[in-house]
């Protein structure tokens, strides 16, 4: 494989020793796998690159933005999110089962899995290494406030915060509030607002002044 | 099992550190043990759950030492090495040194965006009627199984209030141990925060998690 000419460890230097260990093993168990003809090596690759070029959080800020447009979309989101945004092209594995939360200026969604990933990639890609790390997923549902603290997020005190542990295979989508300031902007303009952190519940969407 | 992947209301992790501009994958090979890990899931003929305990089956210190894709890998490994796929040998010699065994299945590159695409749905069909309905108060049962559940232990004990009523799902417990699908009502259930985190936590807190009719009794 060529890509194991580019192993980047540098920024790892701490544990190398550790690090090259699980390097050798997924290496040798790869060959193995692909010796026995288990696995397609060029699977592999394309699995790699859809996940790391395709599939992403571009893909949820259209379908947020398409929401913020247009109210009987919106409705369809709310409503059943699965079919919703399939119309947009996105569908498939980890997202069969997608439901769309509405932020309002008294409740604030946010999502975890304190069980291990869930996550909905269709929309959003592989989750970023905090979603799956242990101080997101034991705090999220006990010190939501806190964790938005992390993040640079305070919400007003009386704002109601639900946390939506994924510990099904239902996978849910934060819809954000639109920006104010927005009136008139093309769907492709509102996408560019539209974090993937808002759509975790983590964030905000990014306001017309941080764009410029 | 009440592993350490069960995290819900755990203390002593510290800060959430969000990485800016992070990209998808850390190293080169966190992409082969992603992608290994997808590809193996159609010729080793293991299913999700079984996946998730292969991953939490481990003791809380090894579990909490390891990154996120070296869990994926040394469950990876695991389930390979108990169906008979690979053995220590061929691992320590980074080559095949047996025959293969037949496999039911290979995930061919040409079939990728059709599997990506294609749904794989938990929902069943079903003659059963659901217990719950929205609105009712139920609590969560005090279970405690050693085998992989989905159940986190922070709502255990406590009352909440169905919410939805989802539909009739493949249910993890069994599923996981190989024990069949057995489909299960699922619901969204509810919980305040100060029912789960005490008379002092943050009143304007609601958690809730999905949870299958066994997990539920009526309150």
């Amino acid at each position: 494989m060529s890509g194991h000419e580019h192993d980047d460890l540098h920024h790892h230097d701490h544990d190398h020793s550790e690090l090259s260990e699980t390097q050798l093993r997924v290496r040798a168990l790869e060959t193995v796998l692909t010796e026995k003809g288990y696995v397609d090596p060029a699977a592999l690759d394309l699995l790699i690159e859809t996940y790391e070029k395709k599939v992403g959080p571009r893909n949820g800020a259209r379908v947020v933005a398409r929401a913020w447009v247009d109210s009987d979309y919106r409705t369809r989101l709310l409503k059943d999110a699965t079919p919703a945004i399939a119309e947009v092209g996105y569908a498939g594995r980890l997202g069969e089962h997608i439901v769309a939360l509405e932020n309002t200026p008294k409740l604030h969604n946010m999502v975890v899995c304190t069980l291990c990933s869930c996550y909905p990639w269709p929309v959003l890609g592989l989750p970023p290494i905090w979603y799956k790390s242990a101080p997101y997923r034991s705090r999220a549902v006990a010190d939501p406030r806190g964790v938005l603290a992390d993040f640079g997020v305070t919400l007003p005190k009386d704002t109601e915060i639900r946390i939506w542990d994924s510990t099904a295979e239902i996978r849910y989508l934060v819809l954000p509030m639109r920006p104010a300031g927005t009136e008139g902007w093309s769907e492709e303009r509102l996408a560019n607002l539209v974090t993937r952190d808002s759509m975790i519940g983590t964030g905000l969407p990014k306001t017309p002044g941080d764009l410029k | 099992m009440n592993g350490a992947q069960d995290m819900g209301g755990k203390h002593g992790f510290g800060p959430v550190e969000p990485e800016p501009d992070e990209p998808v994958f850390h190293a080169e090979w966190e992409k082969r043990a992603f992608a290994l890990t997808l590809a193996m899931g159609m010729p080793g003929g293991w299913n999700i759950d079984m996946a998730r305990f292969a991953r939490e089956n481990r003791s809380p210190a090894e579990y909490l030492s390891m990154s996120y894709y070296q869990i994926w890998f040394a469950a990876l490994e695991k389930m390979t090495k108990e169906r008979g796929l690979v053995s220590d040998d061929e691992i320590a010699a980074g080559h095949s040194l047996h025959p293969p065994k037949s496999v039911k299945r290979v995930l061919a590159a040409g079939d990728i965006a059709k599997t990506l695409h294609r749904s794989a749905s938990t929902e069943r069909e079903t003659n059963t009627q659901a217990i719950f309905k929205s609105g009712d108060a139920v609590r969560a049962k005090n279970i405690q199984p050693l085998t992989h559940t989905r159940l986190p232990a922070y709502v255990r004990g406590h009352i909440g209030t169905i919410e939805r009523v989802i539909g009739c799902h493949v249910f993890p417990d069994s599923n996981a141990i190989g024990a069949g699908e057995n489909p299960q009502w699922l619901y969204t259930v509810r919980f305040d925060g100060r029912e789960l985190w005490g008379a002092h936590a943050d009143a304007t807190v609601r958690v809730s998690i999905d949870a299958w009719e066994p997990y539920l009794e009526p309150a």
